[in-house]
């Protein structure tokens, strides 16, 4: 079929028939159907044995496997120049708008913080409107970080509420630790990793639109190389945190938006961090990306530069306010 | 592969590997109807046991599921694929486009469901049995005192989403993409425009309800406490993150529906639409809204003041934007040439109880009253009116209507009216009676009720059978359109039929407007 049509439109290349998506289908519901086994065996029946990691890892390995044989695809069509700029442009609007609902998942973490931190502890400290709640938990002190949960308040035995777990809080936070001692506090470090990797991925984006290639692979090994220290120093941060700290997952709320705020922007380094190493591996070992055409590289680089922005929100609500 | 340029793959290949948005449009539509078939199953269970006060047909740990399973399927099963399905059908013949703009992908979000359906339904059968504690799954119900299977449920609930995200992509990189040229954002049809809209509050609000089964999973499983105020967290903050998703997700529910009766009154009322651009106006302002009413849900739950005082006028101003819409329908059919075909009677039965749905709703707006109404069958009456007088029926309609264009016959008027008409009195038969026992106090999901319900209980109990079973009418006459309706050849179907959908030929060629239209 021709590319040009008669009234002057370019062809939208829509693939006839794909074995992609059935895989990926499967992929992700056999991925999703083994974490659910492995969490319920390890919950309910943990001593004894299971297959159910196996189906997980199966699961993965098919789903990470088909999303390598689409990108695959799509660079291949791309490069085949079967995308007119009207295709082209329908990839964009989707990066665009996957990184908006991204936005959107974090915003219910940020405001499960908020909720709490502005209304719900106050509450539970019997400030403000709520002044019932020390009949239940007589003797709890709001603060933030929450150091002490109204569990450990009123102690375990005297709980008057269903027991769903056991919440201490930590002996120690990791909110800014004063001008003094801020050299030796990781999330500065890491600040400084992640804004410094967002300007030099755009380096690089410099030096693709400027047709210098070695600029580009340059800038963006340093990008990937930032990305992966930022995830070293983050797990120094847990491990520091897990046992130094006695900040866990079950130091009640201050842990748990601490951890799954964190875990969740970390995961998303990792996959940034992933996602770019692709685009050096094409850059470098393929020869991939002209001055006209990188979109795989800009996709990532506005991935990362998503990244980078929640880390700011990170870093002001969580770490220093 | 590449041999079949201008006609569908041959056998079971063809659905499982297909990039064809009629195919996956057919798909998301036989799909949703069986779900449709589950959902409606469980709902036979729910109205059997309540035919009489006392328990007598299944126990109530198993009537919580029901209630759970009813909803779940019903919502995220039935009407948000079937709605898919109808956008995929139609959309790109609406705008002139060749296909979706992503059409692997397309299909992924489809396949995706039946995966995550399979999953849900599968812990109906496992030890604890299914989900128990409602579809609004509120803590701690869903976590501290959740059976075993919650964990099967909270990863089906991740990966719909993920299919929905997908889905909405789709259709918003299709309509700002791959309109043909002249069809600007205010030439296209209302149903384009509906879904567009709907497909922002989708991208908007499935990732929050990520967020929150993540943080149930968390909680149940790794020792969170985000539900748990023992530890500083807040049962009612779940609520807060369940309705931010959960009041967008019931306009998404809706919202396409209003497209699909805005399209069928003009045709079958022989006048166009009227007042079209305030019609996009307001569902522009009803999206809006749906993000600042949420806690409206929640009045009785100990919100301040404040809180219930401005969730409460938010809500109030919806009545606004929505009866722009209900005159704007009223008055495309007033002095226009009616003719009553199945899908009109559809639309107008939709009109009128999807208002009496959104008057109780108004009552259920005013906080100070809905203390009284909280958690009873008013509630449920209210959104079983514009669930399903409003969502079923429009889908009902659209099926009627595009059924003709999509197959090239045409289905049997006499059976679709003997539907409508058996449908509308089973609807009320079943609904209506339910505000008042509502009104008395009597609460939902419950497996048994006090003595002075009972007459309209088993009322609502007969229309809900009825209801059951003309649906079978239904499937029988879709079934017998399409192996032997009478065929017809007219591109237009209907004499008043306007927009692009019906210039091609009908049925539908399986590729259309590989070369962009001029709209002029």
């Amino acid at each position: 079929m021709a590319g040009q049509s008669t009234s002057g439109h370019e062809h939208y290349y829509v693939p006839e028939q794909s074995k992609l998506a059935i895989f990926a289908a499967f992929g992700l519901f056999l991925s999703v159907y083994g974490a659910a086994r492995v969490i319920n065996h390890a919950h309910y029946h943990a001593d004894e044995p299971s297959s159910a990691g196996f189906l997980l890892l199966a699961g993965l390995a098919v789903f990470i496997g088909t999303l390598f044989a689409w990108f695959r695809t799509t660079i291949n069509e791309n490069r085949a120049g079967m995308n007119s700029a009207q295709l082209k442009h329908s990839y964009v609007l989707g990066m665009q708008w996957f990184i908006f609902s991204e936005v959107m998942f974090f915003l219910a973490f940020f405001g499960a913080l908020f909720y709490v931190r502005v209304l719900a502890g106050p509450w539970l400290a019997s400030m403000g409107d709520k002044s019932m709640n020390h009949l239940i938990w007589e003797g709890f002190k709001f603060q933030w970080p929450l150091m002490q949960t109204p569990q450990q308040a009123v102690g375990l035995a005297k709980q008057y509420m269903a027991n769903n777990g056991t919440f201490s809080g930590p002996h120690e936070n990791l909110s800014f630790p004063g001008f003094s001692k801020m050299f030796h506090w990781l999330p500065l470090w890491n600040t400084i990793i992640l804004l410094s990797s967002s300007f030099t991925v755009h380096l690089a984006h410099s030096g693709i639109k400027a047709n210098n290639r070695g600029q580009l692979k340059f800038w963006l090994g340093v990008t990937v190389a930032l990305g992966l220290s930022f995830v070293f120093l983050q797990y120094r941060e847990y491990h520091e945190a897990f046992t130094e700290l006695g900040l866990t997952l079950h130091s009640g709320i201050y842990g748990s938006t601490f951890f799954m705020l964190t875990g969740f922007h970390g995961f998303h380094v990792i996959m940034g961090a992933t996602i770019l190493l692709v685009q050096f591996l094409r850059a470098t070992v393929a020869g991939h990306f002209s001055d006209a055409d990188q979109f795989g590289f800009e996709a990532a680089s506005w991935y990362w530069h998503f990244v980078d922005v929640v880390w700011v929100g990170l870093f002001l609500f969580v770490y220093i306010l | 592969m590449g041999e079949h340029h201008h006609g569908p793959a041959k056998g079971l290949t063809r659905w499982l590997y297909t990039t064809n948005h009629k195919d996956i449009g057919t798909l998301y539509l036989w799909f949703s109807f069986a779900m449709f078939i589950l959902g409606g199953s469980f709902a036979m269970i729910i109205r059997a046991e309540l035919f009489q006060p006392g328990l007598q047909l299944v126990h109530p740990e198993f009537f919580n599921q029901m209630t759970t399973m009813h909803g779940l399927v019903m919502v995220f099963g039935a009407i948000m694929p079937a709605f898919v399905g109808l956008a995929n059908w139609m959309i790109p013949m609406m705008i002139g486009a060749p296909d979706m703009a992503l059409p692997r992908m397309n299909n992924l979000s489809f396949w995706i469901l039946p995966f995550a359906f399979a999953m849900l339904a599968s812990t109906l059968f496992m030890q604890g049995g299914a989900p128990n504690f409602g579809w609004t799954f509120y803590a701690p119900l869903s976590t501290t005192y959740a059976p075993p299977s919650v964990t099967f449920f909270i990863f089906a609930i991740h990966i719909m989403g993920a299919s929905s995200i997908m889905g909405s992509i789709n259709i918003i990189a299709t309509v700002v993409n791959l309109r043909a040229p002249g069809m600007t954002y205010m030439k296209m049809p209302l149903f384009v425009w509906t879904w567009f809209i709907t497909a922002f509050l989708l991208v908007a609000v499935m990732p929050v309800l990520a967020g929150a089964v993540t943080m149930m999973l968390m909680d149940i499983h790794f020792g969170t406490s985000f539900f748990s105020a023992a530890g500083g967290g807040d049962p009612v903050l779940f609520q807060h993150v369940f309705w931010f998703f959960g009041h967008p997700e019931v306009y998404i529910l809706i919202l396409p529906g209003f497209g699909v009766v805005s399209q069928i009154i003009p045709t079958f009322a022989r006048k166009p639409l009227f007042g079209y651009a305030s019609m996009v106006y307001a569902t522009a302002s009803i999206a809006f809204l749906s993000f600042i009413v949420w806690a409206h849900h929640m009045y009785t739950v100990g919100l301040p003041v404040a809180g219930e005082l401005f969730f409460m006028y938010a809500t109030l101003l919806i009545a606004v934007p929505t009866g722009v819409k209900v005159f704007n329908w009223i008055t495309t059919m007033f002095k226009g040439s009616m003719t009553f075909e199945t899908p009109m009677l559809f639309s107008i039965a939709f009109v009128f109880l999807f208002t009496v749905g959104g008057l109780s709703g108004v009552m259920l707006a005013m906080a100070p009253v809905d203390f009284q109404y909280q958690d009873t069958y008013f509630v449920v009456a209210h959104f079983h009116y514009t669930m399903v007088a409003g969502a079923i029926f429009s889908l009902t309609a659209a099926t009627y209507y595009w059924l003709p264009k999509w197959t090239g016959r045409m289905y049997s008027e006499t059976m679709g009216k003997t539907h409508f008409w058996l449908s509308f009195f089973a609807f009320n038969l079943t609904f209506f009676p339910q505000h008042f026992v509502g009104l008395a106090g009597m609460p939902r999901r419950i497996p048994d009720y006090a003595l002075q319900f009972a007459d309209f209980n088993m009322v609502s109990s007969i229309g809900a059978f009825f209801y059951g079973s003309s649906q079978i009418l239904f499937l029988f006459n879709v079934i017998r359109t399409i192996r032997s309706g009478r065929p017809i050849t007219d591109p237009k179907v209907w004499e008043g039929a306007q927009g692009l959908e019906w210039t091609v030929a009908t049925p539908a060629p399986y590729h259309t407007f590989t070369t962009p239209p001029e709209v002029k």
